[in-house]
């Protein structure tokens, strides 16, 4: 008597046909295979039979999807959604297959989705159930999401009683509760101190969150009132772009909309091809990228020992697009995932890939996962971009994924090149932090947490034809803004003391990288307050191009104990404006002697206290540089000193010109001095360089005594672990004996994590979703 | 589909072509023409009459050599690094900033990596000391060979375009 009725329970029937989301599933996966076409749409028969109609359709639901995303963000009062953008609608078709996207972090293009497959496979819909006006929750990174601060509702559509698809929204929260405040922490080392995690919960019913859901969740983060709003931002996105659907149904009929449903996907897949072929040169790309994890530190506060050590990520890229225009994404060699919070899922990896490449391989406004079906990955299991272990912790994987990526980036930068599309080419990107985060009560009295969005502006890589951008983008988001310092200020007990472009943090080049910004930040009418740093220090992420330099590394400077209450009542002098040479220590003149200053390059840091008038520099970095930079002509580096995008002195040194300042403080570049300056430029590098093959005796014996530091050579470990490929081709470009071991066990460091793992797919009644060759 | 003047591929490649063209050049679709002109505007550049096959940086090209037909990899200022499916850098010049001091040559204290974890890799030509790559790796990374293009294939399906002699 006190058990459901199994109609109660739902047995579902969802598309009408007698076979569950999953069969379904796995015969559009079957037709794909089979016949090289997603879903075997050979032919494109409505595209082709009426156009219109079927363009139509696009433009109507493309622009409801952009529509639902700008209407919903003005119901967030976060900053990070409101202000910066990051937020993003989907549309999938039954399967789970992206249809459409809207604009912002389109990333979610394949996490929405692969949280949906991961309903279709675990057989939602025979519980907890899938019916009209349900609303699920997902963050879980173990099963697609990027970070667990990525919170995304999806809602099921039906028509004429037949589940016919998905909307997806997902917004960037500010705090969800992670063992520190901000939504991309630090100190944690798994994902038990990630935060809030939910797996694909049903959290709504007939259209209204359910009260458990609303009870529990905001218990379980710090900053409630973003939170609900957040939310309330993605409800009602996903039934503005439901509503939209079922007009577009009465309007076209179902039939012509599945069919769109499909082709414009199978339209996505063919479309990358046909601009590989129109814009690439076939080959193979070779490219790598690397990340600090500095954790060996006394400002990293960790709770667990064995995650207290120094490490490398290592993202080797080869990439291989063969004659027939199709391609390999391979990134075998990769390291191991770690006791940090970088790790990232396989589709978090694969799907973000998009946001990049929409910027410049395929910008269209019909990505879906057409793109996705075109394109063949290989990561390995084990990998940090494809963790064996359900433990991982991923709050900031984009730390890892916009470095891991940038070989992408300079693999197509490279083709483009070859090919003359020079208006394409692009060095890369800058390192998107520093991320300044933290919390405690803020100005109003209330529990507060802030996660700063500044870096959604930093430097853009330099292109073959001109400068990159200054202080203006990010690759995760390229309808992001640095936004409004009042913003800021109303957000965050946090005044600004200074707002300026960073000085020299632009990579050297032909072309410059654009450079990043610094703010000054004084800590005011906080309580309990406490904030740390998160970005890169000791290492570069992305490289510069064809002979420019990689940009400027990142830095950190806070100071506590400061006299600046007492300075601001005397009317002293006061740390204002940029720290332009960190060498020249500028911002301690203006505090006393006594203050306890923090200069470094450790740039990822746990909480740490901060009181009022302490100073925090929130320092973005600056894009790398294209080509030789003595072949940067006069008038550039002109406009570069005066503009105060470069130190004089590095001028002199890297850019070979030959300066002065006149009556005004005017630099000015002679012209004929610079050109003989730069000849003897060119003889000074012949002259201190060796050739390469000589250079390489000394590194190999450098290798066989095992001479480099402990980071370095654990990364070298798990990656030789992981790959014995990747093993063999190192051992034999140096030329190594056969019995040239490098164990992580001799490394005198912690191995939790080494040998033993616990992959998710050992969990009871659990069907992973694989996306990509393992 | 858009068409361009070999005047306008000229501009582009010295970085002075308008930015109304640039951005018509970026938001259109590609054309076709472009690699032709695109080598025209190259080979115009250069000071040797070898003819370029493909650019591969800045001042690097996969060259045929006039005489013995090689395709080779050809600095502009008419070095020649060897076989063209070789890695060029190992038969480069290379300096390699592994110290405090080096990295502070180029950028401020702080503002450089540290070369406990990452060094530069300066790669210049012999006889000109222009500096085609800088690479940024651990130590003991292996010189990474960046790219092997199909060249072929590039010419007989992609851009249909004769395919220069090659001796083997």
């Amino acid at each position: 008597m006190n058990m459901m009725s199994r109609k109660e329970f739902g047995l579902p029937d969802l598309l009408g046909n007698g076979k569950t989301l999953k069969e379904h599933r796995d015969e559009v996966l079957e037709r794909t295979k089979s016949t090289g076409f997603y879903n075997g749409l050979e032919k494109l028969e409505f595209k082709e039979s009426d156009p219109i109609t079927y363009e139509k359709l696009f433009s109507r639901i493309r622009g409801g999807l952009v529509h639902a995303r700008e209407t919903a963000k003005k119901i967030a009062a976060s900053p990070i959604v409101e202000q910066e953008g990051e937020l993003c609608f989907t549309l999938y078709n039954a399967a789970g297959d992206c249809i459409l996207t809207s604009t912002g972090i389109i990333i979610h293009v394949g996490t929405m989705g692969a949280a949906i497959k991961y309903m279709i496979e675990n057989a939602w819909e025979m519980n907890p159930g899938i019916n009209p006006g349900d609303m699920f929750t997902n963050n879980d990174c173990s099963i697609g999401n990027v970070h667990p601060c990525d919170i995304a509702t999806i809602v099921p559509i039906f028509w004429d009683g037949k589940l016919i698809g998905w909307v997806g929204g997902v917004t960037h929260v500010i705090d969800l509760g992670a063992m520190t405040p901000g939504s991309m922490s630090t100190g944690q080392v798994s994902r038990f101190g990630d935060g809030l995690q939910v797996t694909c919960r049903k959290t709504g019913i007939n259209d209204t969150p359910l009260r458990d859901w609303l009870h529990e969740s905001q218990r379980n983060v710090r900053t409630t009132k973003y939170w609900i709003l957040d939310e309330r931002t993605r409800i009602a996105g996903c039934h503005m772009i439901r509503k939209l659907v079922e007009e577009v149904l009465e309007a076209e009929g179902i039939e012509n909309y599945t069919k769109f449903a499909h082709e414009i996907i199978e339209e996505g897949r063919r479309g990358l091809q046909a601009r590989l072929k129109a814009m690439t040169v076939p080959g193979v790309y070779r490219r790598v990228a690397f990340v600090d994890i500095p954790y060996d530190h006394p400002d990293m506060s960790l709770a667990s020992e064995f995650g207290k050590m120094n490490s490398i990520m290592h993202a080797p890229c080869e990439m291989t697009i063969r004659p027939d225009a199709t391609w390999k994404l391979n990134f075998e060699g990769a390291s191991r995932w770690g006791w940090h919070s970088f790790n990232a899922n396989q589709v978090a990896f694969t799907s973000g890939i998009w946001v990049m490449l929409t910027q410049t391989l395929v910008p269209t406004a019909r990505i879906n996962d057409g793109a996705y079906y075109a394109t063949e990955f290989k990561l390995p299991k084990g990998t940090w971009m494809n963790p064996d272990d359900r433990r991982t912790a991923h709050a900031y994987a984009w730390h890892f994924l916009v470095s891991g990526w940038s070989g992408i980036w300079r693999g197509m930068s490279q083709s483009y090149f070859a090919r003359g599309y020079l208006e394409e080419v692009n060095a890369g990107n800058a390192n998107t932090s520093n991320w300044l985060q933290g919390g405690g009560i803020n100005q109003d009295g209330e529990a507060h947490a802030v996660n700063s969005f500044e870096p959604a502006a930093c430097g853009t890589g330099a292109c073959a034809i001109k400068d990159g951008l200054n202080h203006a983008a990010a690759v995760w988001n390229p309808e992001g803004d640095m936004g409004d310092i009042e913003i800021w200020e109303m957000a965050e007990p946090l005044l600004y003391m200074g707002r300026n472009v960073k000085t020299n943090s632009g990579g050297y080049g032909k072309f410059r990288g654009g450079c990043g910004f610094e703010t000054l930040r004084m800590v005011w009418k906080a309580q309990d307050w406490s904030m740390y740093f998160m970005g890169n220090g000791y290492m570069n992420s992305d490289w510069g191009l064809m002979g420019g330099y990689p940009s400027a590394t990142g830095y950190r400077f806070e100071a506590h104990k400061t006299d600046l209450e007492a300075r601001i009542k005397k009317g002293l002098s006061l740390p204002l404006g940029a720290d332009r040479n960190p060498e020249a220590t500028e911002y301690e003149r203006h505090i006393s002697a006594t203050s306890k200053v923090k200069r470094d390059q450790q740039c990822t840091t746990t909480e740490a206290i901060f009181e009022n008038h302490d100073l925090y520099l929130n320092y973005m970095r600056g894009g790398p540089g294209f080509g030789d930079p003595l072949d940067r002509d006069c008038a550039s580096v002109e406009n570069d000193l005066n503009s105060r995008f470069v130190l004089p002195e590095y001028a002199e040194k890297v850019y070979g010109v030959v300066v002065s300042q006149d009556k005004d403080e005017v630099w000015k570049v002679n012209v004929a001095k610079t050109a003989a300056r730069r000849k003897a430029v060119r003889k000074e590098r012949i002259a201190r360089a060796v050739p390469t093959r000589e250079w390489m005796k000394e590194e190999r014996a450098r290798i066989l005594t095992k001479h480099a530091s402990v980071q370095v050579r654990h990364m070298f470990a798990t990656s030789f672990d992981l790959s014995a490929k990747f093993k063999d081709e190192f051992k034999t470009f140096w030329e190594l004996p056969a019995d040239w071991e490098l164990p992580e066990s001799e490394l005198g460091v912690p191995s939790f994590g080494a040998k033993y793992r616990m992959d998710l797919s050992k969990l009871p009644d659990v069907r992973t979703v694989t996306l990509v060759e393992e | 589909m858009s068409v361009y003047t070999q005047e306008q591929v000229n501009y582009l490649v010295e970085g002075k072509l308008d930015w109304e063209t640039t951005m018509r050049m970026l938001s259109m679709p590609k054309d076709d023409d472009r690699f032709r002109m695109y080598l025209n505007t190259l080979q115009s550049k250069v000071p040797w009459d070898d003819k370029i096959i493909l650019p591969i940086s800045l001042h690097l090209y996969i060259a045929q050599n006039k005489a013995s037909k090689e395709w080779v990899t050809k600095c502009s200022c008419g070095h020649e690094f060897g076989d063209y499916r070789k890695n060029w850098k190992l038969e480069a010049l290379v300096y390699v900033r592994d110290t405090p001091e080096a990295m502070h040559e180029v950028y401020p204290k702080l503002m450089a990596p540290d070369t406990n974890w990452q060094v530069y890799r300066e790669y210049y030509c012999p006889e000109c000391g222009t500096m085609h790559d800088v690479e940024a790796p651990t130590p003991w990374y292996p010189v990474i060979h960046e790219f092997e293009p199909d060249i072929e294939a590039f010419y007989t399906d992609w851009v249909h375009l004769p395919l220069p002699e090659k001796a083997c």
